[in-house]
Order: C-alpha cells, then structure tokens, then sequence
C-alpha cells in the first residue's frame, strides 16, 4: 500500500463511540475507583476536540450569525468584571461575533446547547468544567451541552487563558447566561401549556407542570420555530449550592476517547492540501545581529522554498525533516556581543539594577518593633529562571486565501494572537481568524504568537499553507522564562515566640503572593521591578507569567523565614504557624493538612524529613506537608508523600480540582529540586531534556489531596494555587531531616551538599 | 527515485519510496498522516513519539525509515483491535490519567509494551518502565494507577 492510499484510510475500525457509550467495563473501572461518582458523560454529537471544522457548525461570520440566530441565545456581560471593561475597549465594535459581551450560549431547534468561549483547553479541564456549570443553571444534562473554544470567528472576545480566572470570571457570566436561558424557556412553557409560570419547574431539559407530571414539554420543543436573542447585563439568581446537580460532582474528562486515541488535535496535528513546514534561521544568542547569510546551498535542495523577507528566513518543503536538513546548509554569520552576566552572577546583577523597593501594606512601626524583638533573622532567597517546557512546542499553521487568514495556533491567547498576526499582514482583524485546537501544555508559556505570526508572514510569502513548529532547542530559546529572582527578610520574635516585624522585599518576582496572611503587628511588605514587562532591560532575554506567576518565588521566601523562626524560636513548625495566624481559612486549611497527615509536634530539626508550607494564590487557600528523605551524600532528595488541602470555594468538578492538586504538585518538584535555565547573557545553554531536567515517574510522591468544603464562597483559582508551596515544602521537609537550610532554588545535589557541610556555621 | 521500503503499519503492508535516512516521526506524521505520534523534543529524551516496532516501544523520532524495514509498526492509531479500546487505553480514560494529552499517545504506548513484558508489574516496575517518558502536567501518580488497573484488567480478561 502506497502512502496516499494509506492516508484514503480513516481507521473506520477505531471506537468512535462517545465515552459513555464505550462499553460496560470502562464505566464499571470508573463507578469502582470513586464510588460517589457519576458515569462519564455521554456526547451524542461528540464535537471533533474543542474547535476546528466541525460538522453543523457554520464557517464565516455571515453564517455564524444567520445561525445563531435561530434556536435560543442569550448574550452575557456582567458589568464588574474588569475583563468586561477590556471587551469593550479593545473589540471597540469591529468585526466578529456581536461585542460586549462575556459569553453566550445557544440552544438549538434540536435542543443541544452550545457554549462559546474563548477561553483554551491545554488540560486544565474546562472543557468540562464549563459545561457542568452551564449544564447547572440551565437545568439539561451534562451530555446535551457542547463546547467551542478558542476559535475567534465564534467565540466572543476572551483576554486569555490565564491567572486562574476561567472558572472564576468567565463561570458566573455563562451561569448567568444559563440561569437567563432557563427563564426564557420558562416563559415559553408558560404559554405553551397556559400555566402560569410559578407552577412549572425546569429539570433536565424539560419544563414540567408540578401538577401534572404529565403535562410537559422539552426544550427542543420550546425552541423550534424561534429566533430568540437575549442581552443581559446583571447577575440573574443563580441556584443555591445546596441545590447543585451538577457541579460539585466528578466528571471525568470529556476529552478522554480523542486523547487516549490519537485522535485529539493539536495545532501541529492539522493537516491541509499543499502545506508546507517552515524552519527558520535562529540566532545564536539574545541580542545577536545577523551579518550575512547565504542560502544558496539550502534552495539547491530539490522541493525546497527559501523565503528571506527582513530579518525573516526560512527554508520550506513538504516534509518537516527536508525543511530542517535544508536550514543547517545556511551559511549565516552574526555578531553576538559578549556575555556579562551568567547564571551564576545574575542575582547580583539583578540587585544592582533594581530600582528602590515600594511598599504597600505597611502596619505598625517597624523601627520601634526591631528595638523590641528578643530574636532576629535577616536573609535573602534566590530563585533561578525556569522554563515552562510544555509537552508540544510552540506550533501554528496558516493559510491564506482571498485576503484572509486563517491560522491555527497553539496558543493561550487565541485573541492576542489575531491581534499580533493582523498587525504583521496589514490585514484588518475580521479578516484573521485563529483557531485554537488542544494545546498541549502552556503554564503561562503561551501567551505570545511569535510562531503564529511566522507561519502567517510565512504563508503569505509562499502563497502556500505553512506550518511552523519549533524545535525544543527554539522553544527553550524562546521561551519566557519564570524570572530570576531575590527576597530579603528582616523578621523578628518577641520573648514569648510570637512574630513581632516582618520587613520583606522582593526584587523582580512581581507582588503575586508578596503579602503575608499571618497576624504580624509590624510589617512591611515591598516589591522592586516588575516580574516581565517593565523589567525586560534587566534580564538577558525574556520574561514572563510562569503557573502562579511571582507566587513560587514569594512564597518559597516566606514559608522558609517562619519555619527557620519556628525553629530558633523551639516551636514546632505547625504550632508556630498556627499561633501566629487569625486567618480561619487558612487555620482550617492547615489544620485539614496536619490532621491527614497524622502530624506529631517536634521542634524542627526533628530528623523526620517533615516540611509543611502555606499559602494563598487566585483565591484559593492551600496547606500542605511532606515528607521526604535525604541522602546527604549524594545530595538527593525523595518526597516520599505530600498531604495537601485546600479551600477553593465551590468546587465545580472535585476530580478536576484534584487532578490539577496533583499536577502542581508533581510540576512543582521540578523548580523546587532541579529546574534551572543556564545561560551566558543572551546564549541559552540548555538546548534540551538532557540538561534541562523535568520530574520524572520516580520522583512523584504518594500524594493526598483534600478539598476543603467552603460552599458559600464562589469558585476561585484552582490550576495554580498548590504549585506555590512546592519550594518552602520540599525546603523545610529538608531542614527537618538534616537541621540544613537551603537558600536558594533549585535544590541541587550541589547546593544540599554545600548546605548540609557548612550546617552550624 | 530510492527502492522502495516494506513495512507493516498498523497491520496492514505499506510501501514507501522514500529517502531510507528519513525520521521515521516525520514520515509517520506527513507522509501517513498519522499524527497522534507526537514530535515532543527530538533527541529521544521525552519519549512523546513511541511507536511499536516489533512490539517493542521504540522512539521513532530517533528511527529511520531504513530501521522498520520488513517490521510490524504500530502507532497509537492502531492499538485498539476491532473497535475494541487497549484496556490501558480504557484505564486512562478512567483514571483521568491526562491533562493536556500531548505526552499521553507515548505514554500509553510505552505502556502497553510494558505491560507484554511485565504482566504483574508492582509499583517500582511501573516507575522504572516509564522513568524516560515525560509528561509535563504531572499526571504521573494517575498514570501510574491507570497502569495497575490495566495490568488487573488484562490479568481478569486473560483468566
């Protein structure tokens, strides 16, 4: 068979069944691991992943909107949100679906529902968190609601996937729409049954007259024929969490069959008639400028495209692997200007760039409390670079046709992206449009389009579809790496062991997770140069959001400076923490954590490998203990088992939360024990995994994670908070067992060697 | 133009005319169109473009075209059998044993190897049989109950 036959297949053998349909052994393995637990959800249209082409969905604006307008849709903007605000300003009434709003819904003449966002899917789980919520106020099963993410000719205009925020703000904007829809189908029942509408009630999917059990309708029913369109602004009465169908209970991922397959698709998945893979001509370094290039030898190799356009070029052919081979033969030659600061010199560097530290939060008198203090600690914290290393590296593919562009990006920002890509075309923004399919990891990462605007600039020069996906070795070039970063504490304990000042400040980590929760009478709580952005002239090359932005480094600092206090002051770790703190969510947290764990008091060193951290990220509250063991021979630690809770409000889907529990921590091994970017000035050292080192299958702990119930309290972050505690945890767990304090992070085998060695001095 | 290279492909005979030194990731993913083999790093650290090669979990971006002549290749398009899911396949599913999915294709892949060879894994088999591949969301401790599970479940089917 030749491989244009084999591409004819369509592996019509593979299941295409909807998870709930797979069969009975896969619901029984889901009913035994989680009794409580509802089955999967069954899809009866299950959409091909969470954007792209796909059947019954229109193409272009014009359709879309003669399409959305038949069925029921109700348009969200919930005025307090700031992201409402930028909805506003920044779409400004142009092209595109219709502005100012959050989010819509769409019930069809069929009576499926549609959810548009423009929020992404990089496995954090909204692609199935979101229905549920939707699924919730509207009152229809979890399987009739379908989802469209990240496609920005259908999805209303969305400021990124990040910070946390997709069930914290775009959530109560889709449950308002949900809650809005369900009182216009109520309405409508009222008529069609002629009860009034106190008498009928909304339940899966239907409007029932409480009466007459009888005497129903279904939503289907109710929307066939109409054109219905609603606006609103305010928060409709959302359901009482007691009440919860829905959300609060398990699901497991709707994007299980596809990703389990094979069949899920990523941007570089995507394939078109006549497509072309780019490699493009890097520099050496940051900061390098390119003095010649000669791609004679490259366009010699038979199929292959040379594109030089400015500081552009690129070697193009059918194949990724020709296109590749074809760039290595670019004679280039470029000035790259001597290094002055490396890995190891930076924190110096950065404090000798550093602007004067500004404070906010300032209490009590820090001058009169320094006089008082029986004990005082004074020390400073280093954090290195970190990359983000997702899985798939930054990919799009762009296609160019009758003036408009369609490109298909692994991105956090599909509408960051259209911006950028329009910007390089001259194009207008309605004619651009983004596609965000599954993004394989993104921590922050994604945020920018660079390699979206390549493949655009790229497309458009060839007159082809192209397709730029970066090497490893560009991707860590690339990437904006979690800052480098310095903390300076002064703290100080009365005679009877309680925090009497607190003065802390941080440079170049940003304020997330700066302020303290712990009741301090004297403090001060300040921050120099931004973590990204204003800072770019301090760091060789650039920085950025990295999961829980600045909140690793802050609270890395600060759970260290109570535990060596705790310590000093003979206090065990949790004791100390727990007197010194008024905050309930916090007490409770911990408390949760320290029960679970089955923690015995000790004064610290205990020589039990015993860590325990706290911290606050996105809303959320989160404690956690560990225990881990240290051969100080060799330097090396093993966590051997985290114990970790948290108070995230409502909780949308516990098993979704849990998984990303697990994946902070787990994630979080890495900065704390070996992630580190090595560089000379603008030259990037690690080029792959080999240096660059990612937690691995023997690393992660037994883990044990506890949703403390808070239903009064809306949903908040879920996807960062409990990476944050990942440095002091694993810190303090190796302070406990070796009475050695490590300053800085990662905690290489070097650095605990030199610790545990200089121990006591 | 180069002779030809037979393999078998996910049980069926291919032919490819092709340079014999291509990458074996690239031609799975543009010449046969199958792209659940996923490019993750190049150099065969990560371990996100594992195919079977004679059921063996081989890293196909470190393969050359030449290396699977006249073998049987498996990629995760062709694991499932007759419609019928691997029940590592199933057991991620049930466990949830994903986030974003880019690492899963070579996971489960690498995976089902293990499990041919290793029918009543323990715990530390499972680490040490999946210690090279990576997976950056760390879904690690739900891979690893995905893996007991499926070993459980081939064990019952195979009674």
């Amino acid at each position: 068979m030749k491989p244009e036959d084999y591409l004819a297949l369509d592996f019509t053998d593979l299941p295409t069944l909807p998870a709930g349909q797979l069969d009975k052994h896969i619901e029984q393995l889901v009913q035994a691991r989680a009794a409580e637990q509802p089955m999967p959800p069954e899809r009866a249209a299950a959409p091909e992943g969470p954007t792209g082409a796909r059947p019954g969905y229109p193409v272009n604006r014009r359709d879309f909107l003669a399409w959305l307008g038949t069925g029921i849709v109700v348009f969200v903007c919930l005025g307090d949100m700031a992201a409402a605000q930028e909805t506003r300003r920044q779409r400004g009434g142009r092209g595109g679906v219709p502005a100012d709003f959050n989010a819509f819904l769409r019930i069809g003449e069929d009576g499926r529902v549609t959810c548009f966002t423009g929020k992404i899917e990089m496995g954090q789980g909204p692609i199935t968190s979101l229905p549920q919520m939707l699924a919730e106020d509207l009152e229809v099963p979890l399987e009739s609601v379908d989802i469209v993410m990240g496609d920005t000719a259908l999805c209303p205009w969305d400021m990124g996937t990040h910070g946390s925020m997709t069930t914290r703000s775009f959530g109560p904007a889709l449950r308002a729409a949900a809650a809005e829809a369900r009182a216009v189908l109520l309405e409508l029942a009222a008529e069609r049954l002629q009860v009034p509408q106190s008498q009928l009630v909304a339940q899966d999917g239907t409007i029932v007259d409480q009466q007459n059990a009888q005497h129903r309708v279904t939503y289907a029913e109710l929307t066939k024929g109409q054109k219905i369109t609603r606006h609103i602004d305010g928060h409709p009465p959302l359901k009482d969490p007691a009440q919860f169908k829905v959300m609060g209970k398990s699901h497991v991922h709707h994007d299980g069959l596809e990703k389990v397959t094979g069949k899920a698709h990523f941007a570089g998945d995507i394939r078109l008639p006549g497509m072309l893979y780019a490699c493009l001509l890097r520099p050496p370094a940051h900061g390098a400028t390119l003095k010649s290039a000669d791609t004679s030898a490259a366009a010699r190799i038979p199929g292959v495209q040379v594109i030089k356009e400015e500081e552009l070029i690129a070697t193009l052919h059918q194949f990724p692997d020709v296109a590749d081979a074809a760039r290595e033969k670019i004679q280039a030659e470029w000035e790259v200007p001597p290094a002055t600061v490396d890995d190891q010199s930076i924190f110096e560097h950065l404090l000798k760039v550093a602007p004067e530290p500004t404070s906010r939060n300032d209490a009590g008198d820090l001058t009169t409390a320094r006089k008082d203090a029986a004990k005082q600690f004074t020390s400073t914290y280093l954090n290195s670079y970190v990359a983000h290393a997702p899985m798939e590296t930054h990919t799009a593919l762009a296609e160019i046709k009758d003036g408009k562009a369609t490109v298909w990006v692994s991105t956090q920002s599909p509408f960051g992206a259209q911006n950028e890509i329009a910007r390089a075309l001259g194009f207008p923004l309605e004619d651009v449009r983004v596609i965000t399919p599954f993004v394989g990891g993104g921590f922050g990462g994604k945020s920018q389009g660079s390699q979206a605007v390549e493949a655009a600039r790229l497309a458009k020069a060839a007159g082809k579809p192209v397709q730029v996906c970066r090497t490893r070795e560009e991707e860590f070039f690339y990437d904006t790496f979690r800052p480098a970063a310095v903390v300076k504490i002064d703290s100080g304990l009365d005679a009877a062991g309680k925090i009497i000042f607190w003065d802390y400040k941080v440079y170049f980590a940003g304020e997330r997770g700066a302020a303290h929760f712990y009741a301090i009478p004297n403090s001060r709580t300040a921050s120099a140069g931004a973590a990204w952005g204003a800072s770019a002239d301090a760091h060789p090359f650039a920085t950025g959001a990295w999961r829980a932005p600045g909140n690793n480094t802050n609270t890395f600092a600060r759970e260290s400076q109570i535990d060596l206090m705790a310590a000093a002051a003979g206090i065990d770790p949790v004791e100390f923490r727990l007197a010194n703190l008024t905050d309930e969510r916090m007490i409770r947290v911990l408390k949760t954590a320290a029960e679970r764990f089955g923690w015995t008091p000790a004064k610290a060193p205990s020589r039990r490998g015993y860590g325990v951290a706290c911290g606050i990220d996105a809303g959320t509250y989160v404690a956690a203990i560990a225990e881990a063991s240290v051969d100080a021979q060799k330097g090396t630690v093993q966590v051997k088992r985290v114990v970790c809770a948290q108070d995230m409000g409502v909780v949308v889907n516990p098993e979704g939360a849990q998984i990303q529990m697990e994946g902070c921590i787990t994630m979080g091994l890495g900065y704390a024990l070996a992630e580190e970017v090595h560089f000379q000035s603008g030259k990037i050292l690690d080029t792959n995994f080999d240096t660059y080192e990612l937690p691995r299958f023997s690393w992660v702990p037994k883990i044990e994670t506890i949703l403390v119930e808070h239903p009064q309290l809306p949903p908040q972050g879920g996807g960062e908070p409990a990476i944050i505690l990942m440095g002091a945890l694993v810190a303090n767990a190796v302070h406990d067992a070796t009475g050695a304090r490590l300053w800085q992070l990662p905690m290489t085998p070097e650095r605990i060697k030199k610790a545990v060695e200089s121990r006591g001095a | 133009m180069p002779e030809p290279i037979a393999f078998t492909l996910n049980d069926k005979p291919v032919r490819l005319a092709a340079d014999p030194e291509r990458p074996l990731l690239w031609v799975l993913r543009t010449d046969f169109g199958l792209t659940g083999t996923k490019f993750g790093c190049g150099e065969g650290h990560c371990g996100s473009c594992a195919v079977l090669v004679n059921n063996v979990a081989s890293r196909s971006c470190l393969l050359q075209l030449k290396h699977v002549a006249g073998k049987d290749v498996v990629t995760i398009e062709g694991l499932a059998k007759n419609g019928a899911l691997h029940p590592l396949q199933k057991a991620f599913m049930a466990h949830d044993a994903f986030q974003c999915g880019f690492c899963t294709c070579g996971m489960v892949i690498t995976g089902a190897a293990f499990l041919r060879t290793h029918p009543r894994p323990t715990r530390e088999q499972i680490v040490r049989g999946l210690e090279e591949n990576f997976c950056r969301c760390g879904a690690h401790q739900r891979i690893i109950a995905a893996m007991q599970t499926a070993a459980e479940q081939i064990a019952i089917a195979n009674r």
